[in-house]
């Protein structure tokens, strides 16, 4: 029938691209590492330098899932991920506690700055406190963006508004997003809010941006990054040799050196401060 | 409204210079969204007619189902396939998380009851008796199946292209299943969000000109055969 034979180039075509999806990467699966992992390390670019030379250097193919912290530690506990990397000290400490994190090590470091619009309502700018700026802020009721996402950001601004005794959720200048750092900096761009936020990102999205730094260099906005191993006695499915050989790479002298050069030509300033092998506590002193 | 213009340049650069990453991102959205399409194709074409052109008790139920698929939520869909493919979960043997195979398959269940009810409501559209007309010349049942689906082609095709842009146009799922993996589970629409997350906004609007682009293509071939004169 010659609609058959009309058919017959399309079906060859679409038989070529079933053919073609065959995936370029069949690694066995004990070569393949789950990364769970945070927006704010994805969004810096850190991992698209980091990942390659590991993959090269080691053969394992790394799928690296950039969720928020909160979501990356809910797949570790589930032994859905093998190896985390993450911002959220006090939630990190309750998941080795809890024994489905092994290995926790320290791998660098950067900090959290509060921004806020030049005109600056609660008059932060400068305070060298970070608990004193929220408090000023919450005491004008000025706009305040929050990411609300169990992020490792969106814990340190919980935890700083424990600490500084207030209580804003539901109060009407207490805005929450959901959404991830660079969109929620979008939104406080937009609505002349204050936000706390990473400083690589915002030194990323810093010209699209109406905000200023206005409050930085507190020790309590010091955001610190571990590495920590999924527990394989409680997951057996676990990669547990995958996330050694990640975890091991992550604190190694050669790629703490990458991390110390990452984003200086680019931004002037590098994102990342690396500290393997030191202790928390000597941080930011 | 200069970031637009900015994203438009941008676009002709990647297209230009064949930038390789946006051509892996972009082959890689054909790939998975063209397979999910042609299954659901297959898959829901037969179902269709078959509802269409028979009588069974619990009929109106199954009708039912398939047009509420139509507006199944393509992130619920995504959520409740990574569940069944979670390491630990029922199908975690198969170790299909993270994968296009899998973004193929989360793609393939929201595309197959657009198909279905199209199809559906494009034979219960035919002439009723020319059912009769052709069982009266001697027709096998498939041979009757065969000819209402290509009396029906128009608004088949139709399907092909809702199914299709349906698919190649969603991003909770694919996020989901396949994790926006660089190199290798990476979509058009993923890496637009990833962007924009990062404030590129420039490679943001660029990545969405090239799926614009890359739909229409699609959809000018679709829409030529379809509009094809029949050869009297």
């Amino acid at each position: 029938m010659s609609s058959a034979r009309k058919a017959l180039p399309v079906v060859l075509a679409l038989a070529a691209l079933i053919a073609l999806t065959g995936s370029a990467r069949g690694a066995p699966a004990q070569k393949e590492i789950i990364l769970a992992t945070t927006t704010s390390t994805q969004d810096s670019g850190l991992l698209d330098v980091l990942i390659p030379i590991f993959e090269k250097k080691t053969g394992y193919f790394v799928k690296t899932i950039a969720v928020g912290s909160g979501q990356a530690m809910a797949m570790g506990a589930r032994g859905e991920a093998d190896v985390l990397l993450a911002h959220s000290p006090d939630a990190e400490e309750k998941f080795v506690a809890g024994g489905y994190g092994i290995n926790r090590r320290l791998v660098m470091h950067n900090d959290f700055v509060i921004l806020g619009p030049g005109s600056d309502p609660a008059r932060i700018k400068g305070l060298k406190s970070g608990l004193e700026a929220f408090r000023l802020i919450a005491g004008a009721q000025a706009l305040f963006m929050s990411r609300g996402d169990n992020s490792g950001t969106d814990a340190r601004e919980k935890s700083l508004w424990k600490a500084a005794a207030i209580s804003p959720q539901g109060q009407k200048w207490y805005l929450e997003t959901g959404l991830g750092m660079g969109q929620t900096l979008n939104v406080a761009s937009e609505k002349k809010a204050y936000v706390l936020s990473d400083r690589g990102t915002y030194l990323a999205l810093k010209k699209t941006l109406g905000l200023d730094i206005l409050t930085e260099g507190d020790a309590i906005l010091l955001n610190i990054y571990h590495v920590m191993e999924v527990n394989p006695s409680k997951w057996p499915k676990v990669n547990a040799a995958g996330a050694r050989a990640f975890a091991d790479f992550m604190v190694s002298p050669e790629t703490q050196g990458v991390i110390k050069a990452f984003g200086v030509d680019k931004y002037g300033a590098p994102l990342f401060f690396p500290d393997a092998g030191k202790n928390v506590d000597t941080l930011g002193k | 409204m200069e970031l637009i213009f900015e994203g438009i340049r941008k676009a002709l650069w990647l297209l230009a210079t064949l930038d390789p990453e946006v051509m892996g991102i972009t082959l890689l959205s054909l790939k998975v969204s063209g397979v999910a399409t042609l299954v659901s194709l297959v898959t829901g074409i037969p179902v269709g007619a078959a509802l269409a052109l028979s009588r069974f008790p619990g009929r109106q139920i199954a009708v039912g189902l398939v047009n509420t698929g139509m507006g199944l939520p393509p992130v619920v869909v995504g959520l409740f396939i990574s569940i069944l493919l979670w390491r630990n979960g029922p199908l975690g043997f198969l170790g299909m998380l993270y994968t296009p195979a899998a973004m193929i398959i989360a793609q393939t269940v929201i595309a197959a009851p657009i198909v279905m009810g199209i199809t559906l409501a494009a034979m219960q559209q035919l002439p009723k008796k020319l059912r009769l007309q052709i069982l009266a010349l001697g027709a096998t049942r498939l041979q009757v199946v065969w000819i209402l689906i290509r009396e029906a082609r128009l608004p088949l095709l139709a399907a092909v292209m809702a199914g299709f842009g349906g698919v190649i146009s969603e991003v909770g799922a694919s996020i989901m299943v396949g994790g926006n993996i660089k190199g290798y589970s990476r979509v058009l629409t993923t890496a637009t969000v990833m962007e924009t997350s990062r404030g590129n906004f420039a490679t943001a609007i660029a990545l969405g000109i090239i799926l614009l682009l890359l739909v229409y293509a699609v959809n000018l071939v679709l829409t030529h055969v379809q509009q094809r004169e029949r050869p009297q």
